[in-house]
């Protein structure tokens, strides 16, 4: 997958794209040995706060209230942040917001942008756009520096880099950074990494970040990262671009107390992020001297006005949930098409792109709840997971599956049909039933769909009698 | 007590054992056992497959079953987790207020097998003997959606000759998931052979659990693998007697 833009509309379906993914054992291997560490850690830190279901509860309550006020606290903030010096810019769709800060930066008068970590910015390729309209684009997070300079695609939301070892972002700093000389130490890298980025922190004099809460109330913004990298993006530049979706304010300053405790435990298992930036507007002689804000819907009012799908909005974007599903960590992100991979991925992307997409990443899950158990604001993915997948059943109309469905919907709601059906089973069986060693039936091979069950594992032949013709039996005997 | 069983179209169907075995705790503990004939299924897998217009109807269906019962136990921890948080709201989106009133009266009174035992009657012990070793998966549905916590794992320590051994990555999903497993089936099979690997690991003769479904995909993945090891629900390790085996 590498080098390949992730965009779900025109990525593979999830079981193709996955069982691609799943050939590369070295990618497996990685991901498997990150997300276990992370895991172990966020339990560790999670465990030692005994007030933290009522922490999620709080973060939940201050999302969900949040979701149902958007249109009044987007205005307080245009206006709060306008107030202090920002310029606030609306953009309705990804082209949009690509557009309006391709200009910003040429306004700017600047050929180059630092950049600080923004799964926004992945979201609508904006270094893509960026390099269409001349604009060098320099990434700043350490992982995100990884994934542009191996041109990769980012494979989880917090840790972008996660599917690569050290080996491996040695081999691409060797190479890019021209150091063939370059050791393998966590040290080494981090310094080589200090040193290629440090020449542009001081040279590049426009700056574009995201957001991961904006504040209403003040009108400020607020990043958290654990390198300080973005805080150099953030102060250095004389011209700051900020791209938020509408859906990263919150309504209060005091919210972040919630939030703050929330997110950096569950993302990477820390107790706090070792920065915590928050700007508020332009101040004269210190830090960037123009401050703009681009707040982007791209189908975020769609996913608003959709009951049971709005909680996806709550997401705070800590990646808790792609730790901790099963399938995730089988295929790393790349199988899931786009920059939100895992859990939150399989809700949001269908959502962010109307429904393309949803024939298969809905279904990319087990429905086995470790996702919606860590989630730090309790969204309920698995029901969402169904909810899309009631919208996808509804969009198709008849299939062979559909109708397999109907067929069987139907002889459950009638006895006289199942016990019917329950004989037809036995019948229709038979000849694919092969006695084993014990001289037990089983089935090893299924036509059709059903072929997925049987390349891995045998079918056990149905009994001869069902529980309830033994209960009616057992009845009339009197025993 | 009264007891009502609903055996699940699943069980009924491909696991009759397992409700044999149901009914012979319950009247073991000396409760008198009900099965209503025009049970089905719960719509399961309806619902999570995305078909809501097909499991909508089995909701009034199952409510007219059991609306007369003093406690209905299912030896199905997905099934159970189905009713408890699906049904109420089912029955708000068909707006019909009888219906509505029933499930709220209704799904308060209906358990997992091994929660009716652990919660409702607060047993432990009910005198089973079953001289095998045995390890214990713990079911997602049963884990997260029902929050069973260790009650499986107590009923089990009580039984009599038994050799109970703790599998690694206990609360790991083992990659059943209903249609999960054929429409994503590469990755459904990996997840079944850490599952597997794990439990070929304890030493174990057998893998219980509160589902027959994930049972269901163990039993498969260890049967091709041909691996001797086998897979036997709960109940039926709980009915176990000394003399009967
Ligand atoms: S859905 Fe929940 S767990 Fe997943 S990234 Fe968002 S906030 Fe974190």
């Amino acid at each position: 997958m590498s080098g390949a833009v992730l965009d779900p509309t025109t990525s593979p379906a999830f079981p193709m794209a996955a069982k691609a993914a799943m050939g590369d054992t070295q990618l497996r291997k990685n991901v498997r040995h990150a997300t276990e560490v992370i895991q172990a850690k966020r339990a560790r830190v999670v465990d030692e706060m005994p007030d933290w279901q009522q922490l999620r509860e709080a973060g939940k309550q201050i999302r969900q209230h949040t979701m149902e006020n958007l249109d009044f606290y987007l205005e307080e903030f245009e206006r709060n942040c306008t107030r202090s010096g920002g310029v606030v810019h609306w953009a309705r769709d990804a082209a949009e917001a690509r557009q309006i800060v391709t200009a910003l930066v040429k306004a700017s008068g600047s050929d180059e942008v630092i950049k600080i970590k923004s799964m926004t910015t992945e979201e609508i390729h904006l270094n893509d756009a960026l390099e269409a309209a001349g604009i060098r684009a320099y990434e700043t997070d350490l992982a995100e520096l990884i994934i542009q300079l191996g041109r990769d695609q980012p494979s989880h939301i917090v840790v972008p880099a996660l599917h690569k070892n050290r080996q491996q972002i040695r081999e691409i700093f060797q190479r890019e950074m021209n150091l063939p000389e370059l050791g393998e130490k966590p040290e080494d890298l981090a310094d080589a990494a200090r040193r290629f980025l440090r020449e542009k922190f001081l040279r590049v004099k426009t700056g574009v970040s995201g957001a991961n809460f904006l504040i209403a109330e003040t009108g400020g913004v607020c990043i958290v990262e654990s390198e300080g990298n973005g805080r150099m993006c953030l102060t250095l530049p004389e011209t700051l671009i900020t791209i938020a979706g509408i859906d990263k304010v919150l309504p209060r300053y005091q919210d972040l107390e919630v939030v703050l405790q929330l997110l950096p435990r569950s993302a990477t298992g820390e107790r706090m992020n070792p920065y915590n930036s928050i700007w508020t507007g332009v101040r004269a002689g210190d830090g960037p001297q123009t401050f703009h804000v681009v707040l982007m819907d791209n189908a975020r009012t769609e996913i608003l006005a959709d009951e049971e799908g709005r909680q996806t909005l709550n997401c705070i974007r800590c990646g808790a949930c792609q730790n901790a599903c099963p399938v995730y960590r089988q295929t790393g992100g790349h199988a899931y098409g786009s920059v939100y991979a895992g859990p939150i991925g399989a809700i949001l992307t269908p959502q962010l792109q109307e429904m393309h997409h949803a024939q298969s990443l809905p279904y990319a899950s087990s429905l086995c709840g470790a996702c919606y158990e860590v989630c730090p604001v309790k969204i309920n993915i698995p029901e969402v997971l169904i909810h899309l997948r009631n919208k996808v059943v509804k969009q198709n109309g008849l299939n062979a599956e559909s109708l397999a469905m109907k067929t069987m919907g139907m002889i459950f709601r009638s006895e006289a049909r199942f016990r019917a059906a329950q004989r037809l089973g036995r019948m229709a069986e038979a000849p694919l039933v092969r006695k084993d060693g014990q001289g037990e039936g089983w089935i090893g091979w299924l036509p059709g769909i059903l072929g997925g069950w049987t390349q891995v594992r045998d079918l056990q032949a149905m009994p001869k009698e069902t529980f309830r013709e033994w209960w009616e039996s057992r009845g009339k005997n009197g025993n | 007590m009264r007891v009502s069983l609903f055996i699940t179209c699943y069980n009924d169907t491909l696991f009759p054992e397992t409700g044999k075995a149901v009914v012979r705790v319950l009247e073991r503990l000396g409760h008198t056992v009900e099965f209503p004939a025009g049970q089905t299924c719960c719509g399961q897998m309806h619902w999570n497959t995305g078909y809501q217009a097909e499991a909508l109807p089995l909701v009034a269906r199952f409510v007219e079953q059991f609306k007369g019962a003093e406690a209905v136990v299912v030896p199905s921890s997905s099934c159970v987790a189905m009713i408890r948080d699906h049904y109420p709201k089912m029955a708000a989106s068909l707006k019909d207020e009888k219906l509505i009133a029933e499930v709220e009266a209704l799904v308060p009174r209906v358990f997992e097998f091994s929660e009716f035992l652990t919660k409702r009657l607060e047993l432990e012990d009910v005198g089973a003997y079953y001289p095998h070793r045995v390890t214990y998966h713990a079911s997602c549905h049963g884990l997260r959606n029902l929050g069973l916590g260790d009650g499986p794992q107590r009923l089990l320590k009580a039984v009599r000759g038994i050799d109970l051994v703790e599998i690694e990555g206990l609360e790991q999903c083992c990659g059943f998931g209903g249609t999960f497993a054929v429409k994503n089936a590469e990755v459904s099979s990996a997840m079944l052979a850490e599952k597997t690997t794990a439990v070929l690991n304890t030493g174990a003769e057998a893998c219980t659990a509160c589902d027959n479904s994930c049972l269901m995909h163990i039993q498969g993945g260890l049967h091709r693998q041909r691996t001797g090891v086998k897979t036997v629900h709960l109940a039926e390790i709980l009915a176990g007697e000394e003399g009967a085996r």
